[in-house]
């Protein structure tokens, strides 16, 4: 499979989802399953091909470096989940029991 | 007003009748929700609508009302009911994209689709159900249960935009707004007998559209008829300072019902508060849909291969016919890196979304799930809890493609194939080809719970895929029904050229007439 368990566990850490073990095992396998679709792409010769990061015309224009005001109707705290003096607040970084989000 | 009258009615007859005073805009809105009702009971409710607000919306007619008291211009949509895809913000309703981790969220900002909707007079009336962030062929992705096809409950009204389609489908509104990555306007319409567009990049503004794929999105349009998805597009369409993909180039008057009729232009504001641009003036309208004189139809090869269902490919040869009967000649051609479409789609389209879904994260917006155990904790629970199954599936596979030691294999590859794909479209338009015909889905809407394996599921997008991956613009017509079920025809046209394929998509609904629905 191109896919292994330890990949599955692995790129859900880079993703920050939490998978428990019994669905890393049915990931495995339906990433497997969709994964072996995508090996026809390597038999196609794009040597000489340059990659399309989109199909825009023209490019991305730039605008004037200029501060414009958020167009906002309501306020943040009205759909923050947790907000104090103008600050989202979140879950401390690092705890005793978790030495590994020290360095975060 | 009667709901039967107002189910038969198109966007332009609605909104002629909201100018001269016939009828008033409050009873449109009015008869919108009882139409919503009537269909919207009993265990083989529909479930197309996620957020409504009947007092709000009849509210939001006032404005039009005074236009039309004070004789003012009230809009080329005046007085028109609605739907949203609820990955479309708009104030004064929850924006969730079908998904948990957005529940009950209601945007502080509008999408300029919106914005410019209800500058031309429409009244936002529903947020319809959809796949959980667009990520889906059924509408069964949603976290709020799936949407049901109003031709055949048991069966699926596509996706991911298949609330917008079933509301058009149900009679609830002449008009929708979905969403396009890889089919989801154009597939929910052809499964619901409706008509669905999905514009060139660029031509339509993303801003207040939450990102899904940001290369391939794009905001389209669902209505009863061509002419309904014309008016619907010439509104939204323009320049918007607020998306830098959008696109300058001029917008046309693409409906035939502004032929000889004293219907105003659309109006794109340009005010700084509304961050929108204004379009060039438009282009004359198209010619009436009796000719096809001079157009040069291309019938790709590899979108009619010997496993395509034989009702389908027969209601297919018919429209090709009467292309042919209306002066049309119809060419033989070929796309030939069609057939890796799907895999180049489902390389970048998962890969764009890992890093565009990273925003749900539990800090700014949305749902918190803490465990208690710190910022990390917090993270995995919320998006674990927060993501459903199919957009779980695709953040990993889009992770895994873009990590170290694969993103050459399959990122970069994708990308280059896709080239390919723009490529043979270009090759095509080149040599004179004006549009391209094929049919919307291999197959009909299919039961409720009939497929499970993902990658089946995304098979349904293999007509539809490579007009986003080359960015030109499409449009699903109905084309007959095959076991009592709704098939569409695909007309494909060349970059910014929706006027050739209104044009041509106006002759083939005028040409079939009611065969369209047999």
């Amino acid at each position: 499979m191109p896919v292994t368990r330890q990949d599955v566990l692995h790129i859900a850490e880079l993703a920050r989802l939490g998978i428990d073990d019994t669905r890393a095992d049915a990931l495995t396998t339906e990433l497997s399953s969709i994964l072996v679709h995508m090996e026809v792409l390597s038999q196609v010769d794009t040597a000489q091909v340059a990659p399309a990061a989109g199909v825009g015309a023209g490019g991305t224009p730039l605008r004037p470096d200029a501060t414009v005001a958020p167009l906002m109707e309501s306020t943040l705290e009205s759909f923050a989940p947790a907000m104090r003096d103008g600050f989202f607040i979140v879950p401390r970084l690092a705890t005793h029991e978790d030495s590994s989000e020290s360095g975060a | 007003m009667n709901v039967a009258d107002y189910t038969r009615l198109g966007a332009a007859a609605l909104s002629g009748k909201v100018r001269s005073g016939e009828i008033a805009p409050s009873e449109v809105v009015v008869a919108a929700f009882e139409r919503a009702r009537d269909i919207g009971g009993g265990p083989d409710a529909l479930n197309i609508i996620l957020h409504s607000d009947q007092d709000a919306s009849v509210a939001e007619t006032k404005d039009v009302q005074q236009h039309l008291d004070t004789a003012a211009d009230v809009g080329i949509l005046a007085g028109v009911p609605v739907a949203i895809k609820d990955n479309i913000a708009s104030l004064g309703l929850p924006t969730t994209c079908a998904s948990r981790i957005l529940g009950g969220y209601v945007s502080p900002f509008e999408a300029t689709a919106v914005t410019r909707l209800r500058a031309n007079g429409a009244v936002i009336i529903a947020k319809t159900n959809m796949d959980e962030f667009a990520m889906g062929s059924s509408t069964e992705n949603s976290a709020f249960g799936p949407t049901r096809n109003p031709h055949d409950v048991r069966c699926v009204p596509g996706g991911s935009s298949g609330g917008s389609a079933a509301a058009v489908a149900a009679g609830i509104t002449p008009i929708a707004l979905g969403s396009e990555t890889g089919g989801s306007v154009r597939q929910p319409a052809a499964f619901c007998g409706v008509v669905g567009v999905k514009p060139t990049y660029g031509r339509v503004s993303r801003y207040g559209l939450v990102a899904f794929a940001s290369s391939l999105d794009q905001i389209g349009v669902l209505g009863r008829t061509v002419d309904d998805a014309a008016i619907g597009l010439e509104v939204i369409a323009g320049f918007d300072k607020a998306d830098s993909t959008s696109s300058d180039a001029d917008v046309p008057i693409y409906r035939v019902s502004a032929l000889g009729k004293p219907a105003p232009e659309a109006r794109h504001p340009d005010t700084e508060a509304m961050r929108i641009g204004r379009s060039p003036v438009p282009l004359p309208p198209p010619p009436g849909p009796t000719t096809l004189k001079g157009i040069v139809i291309g019938k790709p090869k590899e979108y009619f291969p010997e496993s395509l269902d034989p009702s389908i490919r027969s209601h297919c040869e018919r429209a090709l016919d009467r292309f042919r009967s209306m002066g049309a000649v119809i060419r033989d051609v070929s796309l030939p890196r069609s057939p890796l479409a799907i895999p180049v789609y489902y390389v970048l389209a998962p890969a764009e979304a890992s890093s565009n879904l990273a925003r749900f994260d539990g800090v700014r917006y949305g749902l918190r799930i803490d465990p208690g155990k710190g910022l990390k904790p917090m993270y995995d629970a919320t998006r674990s809890q927060g993501f459903g199954a199919e957009v779980t599936r695709r953040i990993l596979l889009g992770t895994y493609v873009l990590s170290a030691g694969y993103y050459d294999a399959y990122y970069k590859k994708a990308q280059a194939v896709r080239t390919l794909i723009a490529d043979d479209f270009r090759a095509v338009f080149a040599e004179g080809v004006h549009a391209i015909f094929t049919p919307t889905t291999p197959t009909p809407a299919f039961p409720i719970g009939a497929i499970s394996d993902p990658y089946e599921m995304y098979l349904n997008d293999i007509f539809t895929v490579t007009a986003n991956l080359a960015g030109v613009p499409a449009i699903s017509v109905p084309i007959g029904r095959v076991r009592r079920l709704p098939v569409g025809g695909q007309i494909i046209a060349a970059h910014f050229d929706e006027y050739t394929m209104f044009r041509v998509a106006y002759a083939l609904e005028a040409a079939l007439g009611e065969e369209a629905h047999q």
